[in-house]
C-alpha cells in the first residue's frame, strides 16, 4: 500500500508479526528486517467487497449490520441475543463459525459501537462482553489508538504523554479541544454513550421468493401445479415491479420428513413471464419424489437480472422475428433436451469436410458467415467414412463402379478430383496426407461423395483406399 | 326447369365450398409458392399451406432422404426467419443446407432422439419460426400427425415431416396421415453436363422425380424437376437428351394425374 510518501505495510500475517513487522511501517524497513519477505499488493476495493459479503452473512445474527472498514463489522444485536442463547454464546458461535470459514476474528459486545470497536481490537481477549455499567472501566486501560483517532492526533497525544484512554478521560477536555479540535472529545463522548452514534446498516440484496405452507401434506402433480401457479404469479409480480427477470429459478419441496427436494430451471434471457417459467418448471415435476407428502413449497429466483427495455409490438405479424418468442422456445428445448442438443452450426475455415462445421449454442448470435456454395457438398456426411470397393483407373480418373453395402453401383457421371490436402498445422500425421474427392452419379441417379486416400503417385500421401464420405 | 337445376347446383356448390373450408388452412394467402406455375397451379392456394407436409425418399433413398431433405431446405430457404430442424441423430451436413439457400444462422438444430415429434410440436407453438422440420424413422400414427397438423395450423408455422426408414419403401410410410400434402422425392439419372456431348466429364444439376401422392383439396401429380439450387428454387426439366428421362417425362412432366390416393 502507498501512503503518499512511500510504500508501507498494509497488513501482516501472524508469522510476520512474530518477526517484528507491524502494519504501517515503510515496506523498505520491513524488507530490511526480513530478507526475502513475501509481498502482495494490497487490494482495498476487493477487501471492502469481501467485508461487505461477510457483513451480509452476519445479518443471520441480527437485522442490522454495518461495515467498520477496513477490518471490522458492527452488528447491532440489541434485542437479538436471547435468540442465540445469550451474549457470550452468540459471540462464541460467531467466532467459531468464522474460524471454520478461515477467518481469525475477535468479537466484543458493548453498549456503544465505540467501546465494542476498542475492546474487540485492543482488549486482548478473543471474545469480550462489556456490561453497561463498566464502560469506563473497560475503556480506561486501552491505548489511545482504540478511539478511532487520526494518526497525527495519536502522534500528538503520544508526544504529550497520553498513553491510555484513562489519561484522556481524567484530563480536562478544554485544552485537548484547543489543541486537537473537537475530535478527541467527540470520540470519547461517542464511546461513553454521552452522544448517540448511528451505524449505517447494510441492506441485503432482496431475494425474490415466495413460500406456501399447507395444512395437509400434498403429493400429486396436479396440486403441485396449482400451487406453483400461485407462487409463480407472486414471484413474477415481484420481479416485474423490480423490472427484473429471472435467469434461474429454484422450486423447493419441503417434505414432511424434513428433507427438501429441489428442481431448478435456467433461462437464456431474463424473463418474468409466469406462463413460460411455469411451463419450464412443470416439465421437471416428474423428477420430484413427494415421499410421504410435501408440506410447503418455496419458489426462489436465485439469479435475477435487470430486464432490458424492449419495445412491444403492437401488432405482432406472422413471420417477423420476435426474439422473445424464440428465446422462450430455446429455453423450453434446452430445459427439456439439454443444452448440448440444441445448437447452430457455424462455418470453420477448413477444407477438411469433418472440420468445416462448428457447433455453437443456439442462444449465441450467429456470425452471419456461410459456407461456399460451390463445389456442392453432400446432404449427409457419413462419420466415419465407410470403406468401399472401387474399380477405378489410376491416377486421376473417377471410379467406374463401386460396391457399398454389398450393392454395386455403376458410375454414369462423375466430377472430380477435388484434391483436399491434410492440415499439417493441426496434426503431424496429416503432413503429406491427400484426399481426392469425386462426386459420382450411379445409373439410378443417386449421387455419392467418394474419396481416395493418396494422390496415386506418392506412397506418403495415402494408401489408395477408397471411402464413401457422403450422400448428395 | 333449367333455372331450377342451376339453382340446385349453386346450392350444392356452396355446400361443397363450406365443407372444403372446414378443412382448409386458417391462414390463407400465406402459402409458400414454388414459383413454378405448373406446380403451384396444382396446389390449393397456389402453394404449400402453413400446415403439416410429409416428404420421403423412394427406394434406397428412403434411408437417408437426401433429396427429400434438400427439397425441404429449398422450400424454407425461400422464406425468411429462423427455423427448427429436429433430428434423431445428427447426420445433416450443414454446408449442404447452405448450398440449398439456407444460411446457417437461420437453422436451429435439435437432436431429440426418440422425441422428434414432441420437439416438433414444441417448435410449432412458436409463431416466429419460418418452419419446423422433423426427421424421423419411427412410425407416425394418424393421431400423431393430426396433432402436428393442428399445431401447425394454429400457429401458421409450416411443418415438414421427413420420413426415413432403413427398409426401402417401408410400408409404414404409406399408412394414413393427416398431412395436407405427401411427397416422394427420388433422384433420376441426370443428363450429361453438356447436352449431346456425353463423353465430357462432370455432373449436371441433379434431376428429381417429384411425386405429390396426396394433396388435400387437390390431385396426385408427378413432375420431373431439376434439383434445388443455391437459391432454394426448383426448375422444371425443359430440354432432354436422355431417352430414359424422356420416357419418364411423357409419363409425368406435364403434370398428368397419375392416381388418386385417399388417405
Amino acid at each position: 500500500m502507498h501512503d503518499g510518501r512511500c510504500r508501507v505495510v498494509a497488513a501482516v500475517n501472524a508469522a510476520g508479526q512474530a518477526l517484528g513487522i507491524r502494519s504501517g511501517v515503510p515496506l523498505a524497513n520491513a524488507q530490511a528486517l526480513v530478507p526475502g519477505l513475501g509481498i502482495f499488493e494490497a487490494e482495498p476495493e476487493a477487501d471492502e467487497a469481501a467485508l461487505t459479503k461477510l457483513a451480509i452473512w452476519c445479518l443471520r445474527y441480527a437485522p442490522l449490520a454495518a461495515l467498520d472498514a477496513p477490518d471490522g463489522i458492527w452488528i447491532d444485536v440489541t434485542g437479538c441475543t436471547h435468540l442465540a442463547g445469550g451474549e457470550e454464546v452468540l459471540l462464541k458461535n460467531l467466532v467459531a463459525r468464522l474460524k471454520r470459514a478461515g477467518f481469525t476474528a475477535r468479537a466484543a459486545i458493548a453498549c456503544t459501537p465505540g467501546v465494542a470497536h476498542a475492546v474487540a481490537r485492543y482488549g486482548g481477549q478473543q471474545i469480550a462482553v462489556v456490561p453497561a455499567d463498566s464502560l469506563r472501566d473497560a475503556l480506561a486501560p486501552l491505548p489511545v489508538q482504540a478511539l478511532r483517532l487520526p494518526s497525527e492526533v495519536i502522534d500528538g497525544l503520544h508526544r504529550l504523554g497520553f498513553e491510555c484512554i484513562d489519561d484522556l478521560m481524567t484530563a480536562p477536555r478544554a485544552p485537548l479541544v484547543k489543541r486537537f479540535g473537537t475530535v478527541v472529545a467527540l470520540r470519547l463522548a461517542l464511546a461513553l454513550g454521552e452522544q448517540f452514534e448511528s451505524i449505517h446498516s447494510l441492506t441485503p440484496p432482496d431475494v425474490i421468493e415466495n413460500r406456501l405452507a399447507f395444512a395437509e401434506p400434498i403429493r400429486t402433480a396436479e396440486v403441485f401445479a396449482a400451487v406453483l401457479d400461485r407462487l409463480m404469479r407472486s414471484v413474477c409480480r415481484q420481479l416485474e415491479r423490480a423490472a427484473f427477470g429471472a435467469r434461474r429459478l429454484d422450486l423447493l419441496f419441503e417434505r414432511v420428513d424434513n428433507s427438501v427436494q429441489t428442481i431448478r430451471i435456467g433461462t437464456a434471457q431474463p424473463s418474468h413471464d409466469a406462463a413460460h417459467l411455469g411451463r419450464l418448471l412443470r416439465e421437471r415435476f416428474e423428477q420430484v419424489d413427494p415421499g410421504a407428502g410435501v408440506e410447503a413449497m418455496r419458489l426462489i429466483a436465485t439469479i435475477a437480472e435487470p430486464l432490458p427495455f424492449t419495445q412491444i409490438e403492437a401488432l405482432p405479424q406472422h413471420g417477423t422475428t420476435n426474439t422473445q418468442d424464440l428465446a422462450a422456445l430455446l429455453d423450453r428445448l434446452v430445459n427439456r433436451f439439454g443444452a448440448d442438443r440444441v445448437y447452430r452450426m457455424e462455418p470453420v475455415e477448413s477444407d477438411v469436410p469433418e472440420r468445416a462445421v462448428r457447433y455453437i449454442p443456439a442462444s449465441e448470435p450467429p456470425s452471419g458467415k456461410s459456407w461456399p456454395v460451390t463445389p456442392p457438398r453432400p446432404t449427409r456426411l457419413l462419420s466415419p467414412p465407410q470403406p468401399v470397393m472401387v474399380l477405378a483407373p489410376l491416377p486421376d480418373h473417377p471410379p467406374r463402379a463401386f460396391t457399398w453395402r454389398r450393392r454395386r453401383h455403376r458410375v454414369r457421371h462423375a466430377d472430380g478430383p477435388e484434391r483436399i490436402a491434410g492440415e499439417w498445422w493441426i496434426r503431424d500425421g496429416e503432413t503429406h496426407a491427400v484426399r481426392d474427392y469425386f462426386a459420382v452419379e450411379d445409373e439410378e441417379g443417386h449421387r455419392f461423395w467418394l474419396f481416395r486416400r493418396g494422390d496415386g503417385q506418392h506412397a506418403a500421401t495415402g494408401d489408395l483406399q477408397w471411402f464413401l464420405h457422403g450422400l448428395f | 326447369m333449367e333455372n331450377f337445376k342451376h339453382k340446385e347446383i349453386q346450392i350444392l356448390r356452396s355446400r361443397i365450398a363450406g365443407i372444403q373450408a372446414a378443412g382448409s388452412p386458417k391462414h390463407p394467402g400465406t402459402a409458400i409458392p414454388f414459383g413454378i406455375p405448373a406446380i403451384d397451379n396444382r396446389l390449393p392456394g397456389n402453394g404449400l399451406q402453413n400446415a403439416l407436409h410429409e416428404v420421403a425418399g423412394v427406394g434406397p433413398e428412403t434411408e437417408h432422404g437426401t433429396a427429400a431433405a434438400r427439397f425441404i431446405a429449398g422450400i424454407l430457404a425461400r422464406r425468411s426467419g429462423p427455423l427448427l430442424w429436429v433430428q434423431e441423430w445428427p447426420d445433416m451436413y450443414a454446408p449442404a443446407l447452405a448450398g440449398a439457400g439456407l444460411a446457417p444462422g437461420r437453422v436451429i438444430h435439435l437432436r431429440a432422439g426418440r422425441l422428434v415429434l414432441a420437439a416438433m410440436e414444441e417448435g410449432l407453438h412458436t409463431r416466429s419460426l419460418a418452419g419446423v422440420v422433423g426427421e424421423t424413422s419411427s412410425r407416425v400414427t394418424l393421431t400423431a400427425s393430426r396433432r402436428l397438423h393442428l399445431a401447425a395450423e394454429a400457429s401458421g408455422v409450416p411443418a415438414f415431416l421427413l420420413r426415413r426408414s432403413r427398409r426401402f419403401d417401408d410400408a409404414h410410410l404409406a399408412e394414413p396421415s393427416a398431412a395436407t400434402t405427401r411427397w416422394r422425392v427420388s433422384p433420376l439419372p441426370a443428363p450429361p453436363p453438356i447436352l449431346r456431348a456425353p463423353t465430357v466429364p462432370g455432373l449436371a444439376r441433379a434431376v428429381w422425380r417429384l411425386d405429390l401422392i396426396r394433396c388435400r383439396g387437390g390431385e396426385a401429380v408427378s413432375w420431373i424437376v431439376e434439383a434445388t439450387d443455391a437459391q432454394g428454387c426448383l426448375r422444371l426439366v425443359s430440354d432432354l437428351s436422355d431417352r430414359q428421362i424422356a420416357e419418364g417425362r411423357r409419363l409425368a412432366a406435364g403434370g398428368r394425374t397419375i392416381r388418386h390416393v385417399h388417405a
